[in-house]
């Protein structure tokens, strides 16, 4: 400002010449960006942390097991009178699977319902207070989530457990051998279900919407029912999205902890046996054992077991979050 | 209102000398007439009367689920064959899907309602004032006789209030910075960062609580004489690191709507970057950020996992969160609802609905404070700006 003004009043008469632009960032913006890039930078190194501290505290049970840390069932981790340690991940591994395979057979369709109602159906008024729902939630903590399945939802769904093991037990995955159904992976899958739905809804509900207006308009004149307008316009324009959104809901259900750890009673044995009581997720394993540290390898193990968690959500949610991203783009080129 | 004026026919001139023809009845794509309700209302009747015959009089079955569900997959199937029946495949399919929708987004706040009846059911008869002043010092898990106290809940609310506002004292300008970082600054690490900071978003609680313990509870904060290993402060880390992201998202999604002419024009004044940025930008986008972080906290409020590792639990007031085992409301609820004694139980259900509340509250907060602008709203209104 001041070098203006001096110039101008210097040499009066005269054109005055062009403020000069610094091209060079000033110090206190040197200092700012520096500032904002350091913060920005260190999630990255939060998130490289965890990886590395899981391998190096989990390392010692790596060692002590090998490969078999993927492949022994049980939980034995103090030497015993029979021999040394042996733990693994297999049914706990099993066990993530199931659970957040069930969530998802269970959430797809009600997400899928409540995504193309708020896009599609609802009357605009309607939208904003469907949206604020699922958003909602997404905001119940999961051990409220836990709670209720556990006190409430589970002695609801023993009867149909009751019923699938006696009548279908020639399906395999319906097959019990003891009659216990409360804690079983199935109340835990459909519970966990029920907190992935509000996760896939919202981003199915924005995929959706992304759909482009002149498409559905001409579908509409065509004289295409709103059926088809669905079939042939939004859900092939939201497929990419839609599968990003489950993959993410896939990738949460996976990491489920507190709800899962509440329902599902301890078990190392069976994992395949869906209705019946018992069976254990890593999350869950880990929250239940969390006081097992101390001299022997429960420690390692359970940080060895987070390892194994980590690297499998991290894959699933990056896989998701390309996926996302390039359904939108795409969306928002076509547008 | 708009196919009535589209299809009504062009104003003529000249003064019709007859009486003037009916205006031709709009076709409307979606009319559901009496018949349509009454179908409707039919196969669900139907549904259910069936379903009930077969469920509890004949083969003897119980739960409430089980008849949910199979009444809803009966229902679906008679409507669509009625509809099928009265109108043709077309139709048909177009109104089980509006059905199968409905059914879908119903059930959507149905759990919801069920979910709160049951912790009101459960936990409001000890809902009282003495349970955010009493703690658990002294009180026997089992009725002993001269001792009538049923505690509280004040050490585990003081906890939650302390561990998550100091995780929200490391985690909001961290989550704005980063925000700031990606949609401001930029620079070569952008990708990486957003990769990371989605990435962490989807990350299990419990990694966080891991993570924690084996840097802080059983590393750094053995050396440091003024903390000590399980604490509130621990509890507060990990919960920062689930802040970030979660922060860093929503804001970033608010800056995005932050007109570029504001930043343009105060640049033109002269002003640097972060003068821009902190006087302008972060003003501008002030109510979305104070959406962001709120819900953020509510989040961060019910977090369970990331607390196993790192807080311990206790049973008596504990307010510095420097030392010493500390107790929080989803910790607390954790820990007691599979006691084996009913008291406690009792006792967690009600910290369960004060847990409900305070997150009810925060996030009727947000909404407050955001308004009706959602970014789902903003894109939708952008696009029909761009295709009309």
């Amino acid at each position: 400002m001041s070098v203006t003004n001096g110039s101008a009043s210097q040499v009066v008469g005269v054109v005055p010449l062009p403020r000069s632009v610094p091209t060079q960032i000033s110090r206190s913006d040197r200092v700012y960006r520096g500032g904002a890039k350091a913060i920005g930078l260190s999630t990255l190194l939060v998130l490289v942390l965890i990886g590395v501290f899981l391998l190096i505290k989990g390392y010692p049970a790596l060692r002590s097991q090998g490969l078999g840390f993927l492949t022994n069932t049980g939980w034995q981790t103090h030497p015993t009178a029979h021999g040394p340690p042996v733990f693994g991940v297999r049914t706990a591994l099993i066990g993530t699977v199931v659970v957040s395979l069930l969530a998802l057979v269970i959430a797809l369709p009600v997400s899928l319902g409540s995504a193309l109602f708020i896009s599609e159906y609802a009357p605009p008024w309607m939208k904003s207070p469907a949206t604020a729902l699922v958003d909602l939630l997404a905001a119940v903590p999961s051990i409220i989530y836990g709670l209720w399945g556990f006190a409430y939802l589970s002695g609801h769904m023993t009867g149909l457990a009751r019923w699938l093991s006696v009548h279908l037990a020639f399906i395999p995955i319906f097959h019990t051998t003891t009659p216990l159904y409360t804690s079983s992976q199935f109340i835990a899958g459909t519970v966990v279900g029920l907190m992935v739905v509000p996760i896939i809804t919202s981003i199915a509900r924005e995929v959706f919407s992304l759909a482009p207006l002149a498409e559905r308009e001409a579908a509409m004149a065509l004289g295409a029912s709103r059926a088809t307008v669905i079939r042939r316009v939004v859900l092939p324009f939201g497929r990419g999205g839609l599968i990003g959104a489950v993959m993410l809901g896939l990738g949460r259900a996976m990491g489920e902890t507190i709800a899962v750890a509440i329902i599902l009673s301890l078990s190392f044995s069976n994992p395949a046996h869906i209705l019946q009581s018992g069976g254990t997720t890593i999350a869950s394993l880990i929250a239940i054992e969390n006081g097992s540290g101390g001299k022997t390898l429960g420690l390692a193990a359970l940080m060895a077991a987070g390892l194994v968690l980590f690297i499998f959500t991290l894959l699933v949610n990056l896989a998701a979050s390309r996926v996302v991203n390039r359904s939108r783009s795409a969306a928002a080129v076509e547008l | 209102m708009t196919d009535t004026t589209l299809l009504a026919p062009p104003p003529i001139p000249v003064p019709e000398p007859e009486e003037p023809a009916a205006p031709p009845v709009p076709r409307r794509s979606r009319d559901l007439r009496t018949e349509d309700v009454g179908v409707l209302i039919g196969s669900a009747l139907a549904a259910v009367a069936a379903v009930w015959l077969v469920f509890y009089q004949l083969t003897l079955l119980s739960g409430a689920f089980g008849f949910v569900v199979c009444t809803v997959a009966l229902f679906l199937v008679l409507y669509w064959s009625v509809n099928l029946q009265l109108h043709g495949r077309l139709v048909a399919s177009d109104r089980l899907l509006s059905v199968a929708v409905g059914l879908g987004a119903m059930s959507l706040a149905i759990p919801l309602a069920f979910m709160m009846g049951f912790l009101v059911v459960k936990g409001w008869h000890l809902l009282s004032a003495h349970l955010f002043v009493e703690d658990l010092k002294g009180v026997p898990v089992i009725p002993v006789a001269g001792v009538n106290k049923t505690g509280g809940l004040a050490h585990a609310i003081v906890g939650t209030l302390e561990q998550v506002g100091i995780a929200a004292l490391f985690g909001v300008p961290a989550g704005v910075m980063t925000a700031v970082f990606l949609h401001e600054v930029g620079g070569r690490f952008t990708r990486t960062v957003r990769t990371v900071v989605t990435a962490m978003s989807g990350l299990p609680s419990i990694m966080a609580g891991l993570f924690i313990y084996t840097i802080w509870v059983i590393g750094i904060s053995r050396h440091i004489p003024f903390v000590q290993s399980y604490s509130g402060l621990a509890g507060a880390m990990a919960l920062a690191i689930l802040l970030v992201p979660s922060i860093t998202r929503t804001t970033e999604e608010v800056l995005k709507v932050v007109p570029g002419g504001l930043r343009e024009a105060s640049m033109a004044l002269g002003a640097p970057q972060w003068r821009t940025v902190w006087s302008v930008v972060l003003p501008t986008a002030r109510t979305g950020i104070l959406t962001a972080v709120v819900l953020g906290i509510a989040r961060a409020v019910g977090e369970t996992a990331p607390l196993l590792f790192t807080i311990f639990g206790n049973t008596v007031m504990n307010a510095d969160p420097l030392h010493g085992p500390q107790e929080s409301l989803p910790l607390f609820i954790w820990s007691n609802v599979k006691s084996s004694y009913p008291a406690r139980i009792n006792l967690a259900y009600t910290a369960a609905l004060v847990l409900v509340i305070i997150v009810l509250f925060l996030f009727t907060l947000a909404r407050v404070l955001g308004g009706t602008r959602g970014t789902g709203r903003v894109r939708s209104s952008k696009k029909r700006q761009v295709a009309t």
